[in-house]
């Protein structure tokens, strides 16, 4: 057995009694694209749901005139888990990328490590949004097509219908594949070390 | 799945926080890794006790929130009660970086070697 933070006992495996440092990294993408099978794929857990609910009242509007002006924005999102030493354990989110959720985003998902828009060229509207949301929040992210059969385009043709910059990674992938999804984040994690590694050189 | 949010039952999540709608956003992160310091007591609020019996080992702020099927604000406000009461600690986030600011190479390192034994 490898030295992970996760133990399995009856019933629910837990975490270390040493793991003391969280990590997130977010998979972002249209209804039905598969960042729920890409969780699961890669996760030690059972993949969990769970949803943030605010009041606009409490997102910095801050209205003192009372209740009528309140509207409440709910975003759900699965969580799967990857123990990565004693200490560290990563959580992989998959979240929606419609505009509701980018209003959370500082609030939940401030200190991502990074993410990946997962994409269907059925449907690239989606996708526009996301990579949108995310260069503004300055998130490093990688792209990546997920593979439903019977693509016509080439990588290529899916970098300039999403207008992608170069320095962007973009990758196919099959979701439902352990393999294929573990590839995806090693992807992104190679990525964010050559920017953090570029970065700390003079 | 079902579950509970304001706009279904009001009412448990009024009962549930005793009425306060925030908690002190900044002491908790999705993945603050929650630990018991004690042992649910007799008469504590039924969200209490499951937390603490919960959190035994490390358990992050949203792992509660799903078990609980109780959103991750409301959640929030629960453990900022018990870390009042030193009912438990908090480990933050070690390396979360400010915005626009990139991870810690070691650490991404250490990811890499986890991803690829996986």
């Amino acid at each position: 057995m490898h030295s992970t933070v996760s133990e399995q006992t009856a019933g629910r495996d837990h975490l270390r009694s040493t793991a003391d440092n969280g990590l997130k990294i977010v998979i972002v993408g249209g209804f039905g694209v598969g960042k729920t099978t890409m969780v699961r794929s890669v996760s030690e857990i059972r993949p969990l749901n769970t949803e943030e609910t605010m009041t606009r009242a409490g997102i910095g509007v801050d209205d003192p005139s009372g209740v009528e002006s309140k509207s409440t924005t709910t975003v759900a999102f699965d969580f799967g888990r990857i123990s990565i030493n004693d200490q560290a354990v990563l959580y992989l989110f998959g979240a929606p990328g419609q505009e509701r959720f980018w209003f959370l985003w500082d609030r939940l998902f401030s200190g991502t490590l990074g993410a990946v828009v997962l994409v269907d060229t059925r449907r690239l509207d989606d996708s526009w949004y996301a990579i949108d949301r995310l260069e503004h929040h300055r998130m490093p992210f990688i792209v990546a097509r997920n593979d439903f059969g019977g693509s016509h385009h080439t990588l290529e043709q899916v970098r300039e219908a999403l207008d992608l910059s170069p320095d962007v990674p973009l990758i196919d992938c099959d979701a439902r594949d352990r393999d294929s999804s573990k590839k995806v984040l090693i992807a992104l994690v190679d990525h964010l070390y050559a920017l953090s590694a570029r970065e700390t050189t003079p | 799945m079902r579950r509970l949010g304001p706009d279904d039952d009001p009412d448990r999540l009024y009962t549930v926080t005793g009425g306060r709608s925030r908690a002190d956003e900044s002491r908790f992160d999705l993945v603050t890794l929650v630990v018991s310091e004690c042992d649910p007591t007799p008469g504590m609020q039924s969200e209490h006790a499951r937390i603490l019996a919960m959190c035994q080992y490390p358990m992050a702020v949203v792992e509660i929130s799903a078990e609980l099927r109780l959103p991750v604000s409301i959640v929030k406000i629960l453990l900022c009660d018990l870390l009042d009461g030193g009912r438990i600690t908090a480990r933050h986030p070690r390396s979360a970086p400010a915005a626009a600011q990139l991870p810690d190479p070691d650490l991404l390192k250490e990811v890499l070697v986890a991803l690829h034994r996986l």
